[in-house]
């Protein structure tokens, strides 16, 4: 046990690792600052200054940046002085390391990759991520909240951003760097890094463990009552499903008739697939499920989801 | 004792007269354009007159110098860029990017050089700190509603600053070329295999006849595997063309929070701000117009904000609505909707 923890603080400890022990102390304590303020805001209501309010920015600014910079400048380099940047074995083609690991702040969409196949998981879904992020401001139609912490004002806007950035970005890099070990499978904080761990694999695609409808024929073939099922199931989640909450909202909510079809199709496209990540996620680490819809055209377009 | 007639002042003290003599001289005021004593031109002069102070206005609101509304994020990812251009630059300096002296120049840098270990552990360790405050920038700014008009644009220049970052932050892992580097590498740029229409493993590549030897991911590191021209592109990358266009993204940034009307916050009264208010006066106006059942693009008094446009005197004062604009907008009714800021008509 004191064997496996020391294991743990090791990983914890690795130069390289410090940076994201940082990260967590630094979430957590905006994360704070901000629900405190957002608290103030929503119970009090905003401080509105006047015209009058402004101050010269030398000294009342340039002060304060001044201090940071001297501050920010310190700990770089008392962490430079007492923390060595790792270097490894010079690099060697013929040897690859278990486990292989991207640069840490990529270790969230390495972990997608063990959801979805690598075109879906390491191409599309970062780039709907840049994609959804600059259009956020366009799809945006609440015109409140615009320079100051508040919750109420636009609860689904924060929870959800929070939920993205929090769970499906922090917290998977953390899960990445300290409990994914050899293989990629996950360690416990007291487990050892064992690189000969051998996994049943024991993960079934839905049908198959549902109704026992498999996934493909013994021929290989698609089975073509999975490939309906799990159609059903991914585009009617992507697709119909807004379209439905289009059709019988749109007369009752100002919000979607403001929004229009367009903008709203988007938002709701985006977060669905953003919403679909932890969903598959769970239905994996929870019920081994492996696919929810597999499925080919031709030579090399596949929906494994 | 008699005073001695006629009076004589008293001579000034040489330190003074040096002074004096300094300060009045040509040389002097061609490089401080203005005194140093503390009033309010001064400081305004300090600002205006500096080449790099003078990305600030010369004054602004109280809440923007409030650490905890900014948590001065975008300024230390800043400083974090200077610093890492400067260590970045003195690295140079012992560094070759090729397979036969990449990771022993490392070795000496780490081993032989005086400062070495410091000047790498300086940069890598601010190349970690700005991936993280870039990252709490942006939420900052999501938390803060700070993105909403107008600065939908600087947002977006934000999201290819953050994508930036991240990619200096990898080109530059691969450097040192020891095991860590040339496999985070391998393993980061292997999804390039998969690209559609570009990659090997990608969709539609059997139809474009995509092998590993013609797609992207070749194009991208110079070869089929991680080697020698990858070292080359990532060097170049990571030394040039990347901080190049991150300081050009940059400026533009800078330059668009001044124009959006400074720091955003609940009080709008800057020219800029002007007018974001008045779109958001405009939508909330809609939008209540809405609830209310009333048509939205109606001419009855669901919508004010066209009806004043004509009758309105120019010259009459625009006055200071007593609601900022995140506030809850003025109910419909009265005739006092603003009419659209000058800048803003037609
Ligand atoms: C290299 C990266 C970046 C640098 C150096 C940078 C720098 C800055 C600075 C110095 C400010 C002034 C206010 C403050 O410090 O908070 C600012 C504001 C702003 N930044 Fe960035 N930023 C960067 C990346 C981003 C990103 C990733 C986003 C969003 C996706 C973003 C969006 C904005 C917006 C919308 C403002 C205006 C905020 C307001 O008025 O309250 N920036 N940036």
């Amino acid at each position: 046990m004191s064997d496996a923890l020391h294991n743990f603080w090791l990983i914890l400890s690795k130069p390289d690792n410090v940076p994201i022990v940082l990260m967590i102390i630094l979430v957590v304590f905006y994360c704070w600052l901000a629900y405190k303020q957002a608290r103030r805001n929503d119970r009090l209501g905003i401080f509105e200054a006047t015209q009058s309010d402004k101050v010269q920015v030398w000294p009342y600014l340039v002060k304060i940046e001044f201090l940071v910079t001297i501050i920010v400048l310190i700990v770089l380099t008392v962490w430079a002085i007492t923390i060595n940047a790792p270097l490894e074995e010079a690099a060697n083609p013929t040897l690859t390391p278990n486990p292989s690991k991207a640069p840490w702040y990529f270790l969230g969409l390495q972990e997608m990759l063990v959801y979805f196949d690598p075109w879906i998981a390491g191409v599309m879904l970062p780039t709907f991520i840049i994609v959804g992020l600059i259009l956020v401001p366009y799809v945006d139609p609440n015109p409140k909240g615009n320079g100051y912490y508040t919750f109420k004002e636009r609860p689904f806007a924060i929870a959800t951003f929070a939920i993205g950035f929090l769970i499906l970005w922090v917290l998977l890099i953390v899960l990445g760097t300290f409990m994914r070990g050899p293989g990629w499978y996950y360690f416990w904080p007291w487990e050892f890094w064992d690189t000969h761990r051998v996994v049943a694999l024991t993960n079934i695609d839905i049908w198959e463990g549902l109704f026992g409808i498999p996934s493909k024929n013994v021929d290989g073939s698609f089975n073509l009552l999975q490939v309906a099922l799990g159609g059903i199931l991914v585009i009617g989640f992507l697709v119909a499903l807004p379209m439905w909450i289009w059709k019988k909202y749109k007369e009752k909510s100002p919000v979607l008739r403001q929004m229009g079809a367009l903008k709203f199709g988007m938002t709701a496209v985006l977060f669905l697939m953003m919403a679909g990540l932890p969903i598959k996620m769970f239905l994996r680490l929870a019920f081994n499920i492996k696919y929810i819809w597999v499925f080919g055209i031709g030579h090399d377009l596949f929906f494994n989801i | 004792m008699a005073l001695k007639l006629p009076f004589v002042p008293p001579k000034p003290p040489p330190m003074e007269k040096m002074k004096k003599d300094i300060t009045q001289s040509e040389a002097w005021k061609s490089i401080f354009r203005h005194s140093y004593q503390d009033n309010q031109r001064n400081r305004a002069l300090q600002i205006v007159d500096n080449v790099f102070l003078h990305l600030h206005p010369v004054r602004v609101p109280r809440h923007a110098t409030n650490y905890s509304f900014t948590w001065g994020m975008g300024g230390i990812t800043f400083l974090l860029f200077i610093h890492l251009t400067v260590t970045g630059i003195i690295l140079m300096f012992w560094y070759r990017p090729t397979e036969a002296f990449a990771f022993q120049d490392m070795k000496a840098l780490m081993n032989d050089v005086a400062f070495g270990p410091l000047l790498r552990n300086l940069h890598r360790w601010a190349a970690h700190s700005m991936v993280i405050t870039v990252m709490l920038h942006m939420f900052r700014v999501f938390l803060t509603g700070s993105y909403k008009p107008p600065r939908q644009f600087n947002w977006g220049v934000g999201v290819i600053l953050l994508l930036l970052t991240f990619l200096l932050s990898f080109t530059g892992y691969l450097l040192p070329w020891d095991q860590l580097s040339i496999w985070a590498v391998t393993v980061g740029t292997n999804m390039a295999r998969s690209v559609p229409l570009q990659g090997s493993e990608g969709p539609f590549s059997n139809y474009l006849g995509l092998r590993p030897d013609n797609d992207i991911r070749f194009i991208l590191l110079g070869g089929t595997q991680v080697g020698e021209p990858t070292l080359l592109r990532f060097y170049v990358g990571h030394c040039i063309f990347l901080p190049f266009i991150a300081a050009t993204l940059m400026a533009v940034h800078f330059w668009r929070v001044r124009k959006d009307g400074g720091i955003s916050g609940p009080v709008m009264n800057t020219k800029a701000s002007e007018g974001a208010k008045y779109i958001a006066e405009k939508m909330a106006t809609k939008r209540i117009a809405q609830i209310k059942g009333a048509p939205a693009n109606g001419n009855g008094t669901a919508a004010p904000v066209k009806a004043p446009a004509a009758p309105k005197p120019a010259a009459a004062p625009v006055t200071a609505a007593p609601s900022a604009g995140a506030a809850p907008a003025p109910p419909p009714t009265a005739g006092g909707a603003k009419a659209p800021p000058p800048w803003l008509k037609k």
